[in-house]
């Protein structure tokens, strides 16, 4: 039940894309038609729920302070927390560079229509916030955290879909011509915060 | 110091004409974020041009080293070993901004100025134009936050660098804070402005299509 509700929180209370804006870059610059956007969600999705176990595993078992405790009484004080940051980016780009590989022997039709998200993805704010946003928030077990992941996976592709045909459909718009594109795309962004907005306070 | 125009371009260029965030389009994410004050705006923007600069140096002194299969991972470990030296500096000397910027500062890391400086600019040219480039591009991305967070912070909480500058007078006759100028969708309706006012200027930057 607790992941259910996690599920739910993190795709329309602490939407990553609305509510951080974690994942802006390729959020603009990929939003321009449905079919593309909805390519870039799922990898994000995809990616998400597979490396925010990963990097849970770590955190509580390696980098906390405290967690190398079940190596022996001597590792018990020893803090690697400092180096979370690294160990996390560098288990999301070798991951991805991973699914890359596996995705373009497996199946070279996904591959061609992921083919250039792909390597984006390692960089995409997103995958680093969520596992970032897991240390901070101190997830009770492995469950919770790739319930979370998933649940913010979907929030973006729901966001970036939802923008990409409000996109397809104001091509026949007029809109001032210093505003066309990135501008009124930022002044959208900023209009679907705002309903997302009154989701917030909901607890489920 | 008299600087040739190259250099100069490389390092002015960003700061209008190719600016990373409303040209370019590069490392929104952090950039909205940070900004319901003005401090954490500054911060982060000094923050950023740092990394970006030593970044754009060490890539550019190893770019011909680096194998260019896995040259995303080498670049993801020197900047995220930059990030991670700043945030600890951060934590030692201002811890309130820094649990103001939360995870933002971790997050530098995945901005994306900083990958695609790395891609665009570092892997081809020489450290002392990269390091000029980082700088040019930190300073771009700074001048954008530091004024979404002085407009956001002035209205919405009548402050600037925490002290109070809309006199209590104002108060009295009825002058209310505008709340809505905190939350986050204003940061990008104010960034869309810039974009507008910006784009208006330089004709030559507006788009066909939406």
């Amino acid at each position: 039940m607790d992941a259910i509700s996690l599920i739910v929180r993190s795709i329309f209370v602490d939407n990553m894309i609305f509510a951080y804006f974690l994942g802006m870059c390729s959020f603009l610059a990929v939003s321009k038609n449905v079919k593309t956007a909805l390519g870039l969600g799922i990898a994000v999705t995809f990616v998400l729920v597979l490396t925010l176990p990963i990097n849970y595993l770590l955190e509580n078992y390696v980098l906390k302070a405290g967690a190398l405790a079940w190596l022996g009484e001597e590792y018990a004080t020893v803090d690697l927390s400092v180096f979370s940051l690294l160990i996390f980016i560098a288990v999301i780009a070798s991951f991805v560079q991973l699914v890359e590989m596996v995705i373009e022997r497996f199946s070279p039709s996904l591959y061609a229509s992921l083919g250039i998200f792909l390597p984006l993805i390692a960089v995409n704010c997103a995958i680093l916030g969520g596992s970032l946003f897991m240390q901070q928030r101190e997830f009770a077990n492995i469950g919770m955290a790739t319930a979370y992941g998933f649940g913010s996976g979907i929030g973006w592709l729901l966001a970036i879909v939802g923008m990409a045909a409000i996109r397809e459909k104001l091509e026949y718009s007029h809109v001032p011509k210093p505003l066309k594109g990135l501008g009124i795309t930022f002044i959208i962004t900023a209009l679907m915060a705002l309903g997302f907005m009154s989701f917030s306070g909901i607890n489920i | 110091m008299a600087l040739s125009s190259k250099t100069k371009a490389v390092l002015l260029g960003p700061l209008s004409k190719n600016n990373p965030i409303i040209v370019q389009v590069l490392g929104i994410c952090s950039a909205l974020a940070v900004t319901s004050k003005l401090e954490p705006s500054l911060v982060m923007a000094i923050a950023v041009t740092i990394v970006t600069a030593f970044a754009n140096m060490i890539i550019s002194l190893l770019r011909k080293s680096i194998p260019n299969r896995i040259r995303i991972i080498v670049q993801l470990v020197v900047v995220a070993s930059l990030v991670t030296i700043v945030s600890e500096i951060l934590k030692a000397y201002s811890y309130d901004v820094n649990k103001q910027l939360s995870v933002f500062v971790g997050l530098i890391v995945t901005n994306c100025i900083l990958m695609g400086r790395l891609e665009a600019f570092a892997l081809g040219n020489g450290p002392w134009p990269s390091f000029l480039d980082g700088i040019g591009n930190g300073l771009g991305y700074g001048w954008i936050l530091v004024v979404v967070g002085f407009f956001r912070e002035l209205l919405g909480s009548g402050t600037l660098m925490n002290f109070q500058v809309i006199p209590d007078a104002l108060y009295e006759m009825g002058y209310e804070n505008n709340g809505l100028m905190v939350l986050a969708p204003m940061a990008l309706l104010l960034v869309g402005c810039i974009i507008w006012i910006h784009r208006a200027n330089n004709k030559e930057l507006q788009e066909e299509t939406n």
